[in-house]
């Protein structure tokens, strides 16, 4: 099991707004270069790119919660 | 008013709490899960857990805040600025809840803080506005409120301020393609979608005007900053007096900021900002209802306590002064230190203040909500330190700014020390007034 490790640290959200639904859910399949989540550093959103395809099977770390550089964002099983 | 509660955090809040205790006021501070060792808190003389660290589960609860200055018996509440600094409808269930807020009343701030109302306002006012549009509802609609505009045009979001929510465009092809986006943004960053269209005037000025106005019927100015030094419509520096601007065009800007502020029924603190065109032409932009970041310079250069007057306004007193009290005393320059990397895109950089060693002497301010050791949080804005400096003329004030900054050591985290002091040796900046593009380019 491979997982997400985030780049950077800041506030972990898994939808683009308030209100969206998330980027994806838990069992669902993201292709290389998706965006699956934001991380909000000093008011500053960046995307969280998928460095490779699979299947998201869990989320480590809860929507709007604080997340530090290196920590595991999601475990990643293969297609 | 014996005891105010400050709705902020950081620097902002140091700096209310100490203008609190000068008037003879308690103070009561707020503060989130991380928050919870920082210096606002410790200054204060009580302080109030409201919540978790993102944002929106303390300071921008408006419940939390209020449940907080009930439950410390505060009779005031101080917004600083940002968080709910501007949102008209904590405003109001502040005086609902009979407490004072230390600004203007709440239907102020919905005028002002709609920036397509606040147009048609200052159009009322007589007051020259950047050419724009109402708000626009889709594409087609813009793309011929564009035309009559001109391009190149600003999308800006109605509920904008901060110089966020702001996205230019130069073709119709390209508006089409913006103006989705910038409307979902302005609904996720602001809660509102409306926005409308300004004319970019390039190159411009970003001249913005102090004023300060009482129950009494008081209405004055503390003359103009210059806050053109911007990246990505972020102030960096920022300059008080406004460098060679002739005296009969300081008198013009000044007397418009007072006009609108008069026209408005204002109260409290307030800033109205215009651009200034190479040909002496200037426009309204917006007003911001709330103390800012760079008022100190405004302090530097006419002795004037700005929070100290928001205190004694909200308490029902005159001001202290008269307009033809105060006169331009020297110059004052403020240095935004973030922690952010010049080198690296200005990337954000939280983390532990290892060295924290702050500069002193003569004309040298400080203004920061952090100690050595503390941790700048990835929670919130990148602000450590404000540095000014102020002396007998803008030359002085550069000379004890270098001085200031070679005292001045961070570790721990990446500053942006570095870029003030090329800022501050450029030959450009030292030579006159720049463009709001400037540091861009």
């Amino acid at each position: 099991m491979t997982t997400i490790k985030a780049q950077m640290p800041g506030v972990f959200y898994r939808r683009p707004s308030p209100e969206a639904d998330p980027y994806v859910e838990e069992g669902g399949t993201i292709s290389e270069g998706q965006t699956i989540a934001l991380i909000e550093v000093m008011k500053t959103f960046n995307e969280i790119k998928a460095e490779q395809g699979g299947t998201i099977s869990k989320f480590l770390i809860a929507d709007g919660d604080e997340v530090d550089i290196g920590q595991d964002i999601a475990e990643l099983g293969s297609v | 008013m014996k005891r105010v509660l400050v709705a902020n955090r950081g620097e902002i809040a140091v700096r209310v709490i100490r203008a609190a205790h000068a008037a003879g006021l308690e103070a009561v501070a707020v503060y989130s899960d991380v928050d919870a060792q920082s210096r606002w808190v410790r200054i204060a003389d009580t302080a109030v857990h409201i919540g978790g660290s993102a944002v929106t589960k303390s300071y921008l609860n408006p419940d939390a805040l209020l449940a907080a200055a009930r439950g410390s018996g505060a009779d005031a509440v101080h917004p600083g600025y940002g968080f709910l600094s501007e949102r008209a409808s904590f405003a109001r269930a502040v005086a609902e809840a009979g407490l004072v807020f230390v600004g203007p009343p709440a239907g102020v701030i919905d005028t002002m803080g709609d920036k397509a109302a606040a147009r048609r306002t200052a159009e009322q006012a007589g007051m020259p506005i950047v050419p724009g549009s109402g708000p626009v509802s889709d594409v087609d609609d813009a793309v011929a409120a564009a035309e009559r505009v001109g391009y190149p045009v600003l999308v800006k979001a109605a509920a904008g301020g901060g110089g966020r929510g702001i996205r230019p465009v130069d073709s119709a092809a390209a508006l089409a393609e913006v103006l989705p986006a910038a409307q979902a943004e302005a609904r996720s960053a602001f809660g509102d979608d409306t926005v409308y269209l300004e004319r970019a005037l390039t190159p411009a000025r970003h001249i913005e005007v102090q004023v300060l106005a009482d129950e009494h019927g008081n209405v004055v100015h503390t003359f103009e900053r210059d806050c053109s030094v911007q990246r990505r419509r972020q102030k960096l520096l920022e300059e008080a007096p406004a460098p060679g601007l002739e005296p009969s065009r300081r008198a013009a800007i000044n007397d418009a900021a007072v006009r609108l502020a008069k026209q408005v029924g204002y109260r409290g603190a307030g800033t109205v900002e215009f651009l200034l065109t190479p040909s002496g032409e200037f426009f309204f932009i917006e007003m911001n209802t709330r103390i800012q970041v760079e008022h100190p310079i405004s302090e530097a250069i006419t002795g004037v306590d700005l929070v100290a007057e928001q205190l004694r306004i909200a308490a029902g007193r005159p001001l202290s002064f008269n307009q033809a009290d105060i006169s331009i005393d020297g110059a004052a320059v403020e240095l935004r230190i973030n922690a952010e990397d010049p080198d690296n895109g200005f990337a954000p950089s939280p983390g532990e203040l290892t060295r924290f060693e702050l500069p002193g002497g003569p004309g040298v301010r400080v203004d920061t909500g952090f100690v050595a050791g503390d941790r700048i949080s990835p929670f919130y804005d990148s602000l450590i330190a404000k540095l000014i400096c102020s002396g007998p003329d803008r030359e002085a004030a550069n000379v004890r700014a270098r001085q200031a900054l070679d005292e001045m050591h961070i570790e721990g985290v990446r500053s942006t020390i570095s870029l003030h002091r090329k800022l501050i040796d450029n030959e450009e900046l030292r030579a006159g007034p720049v463009h709001t593009g400037w540091l861009g380019s």
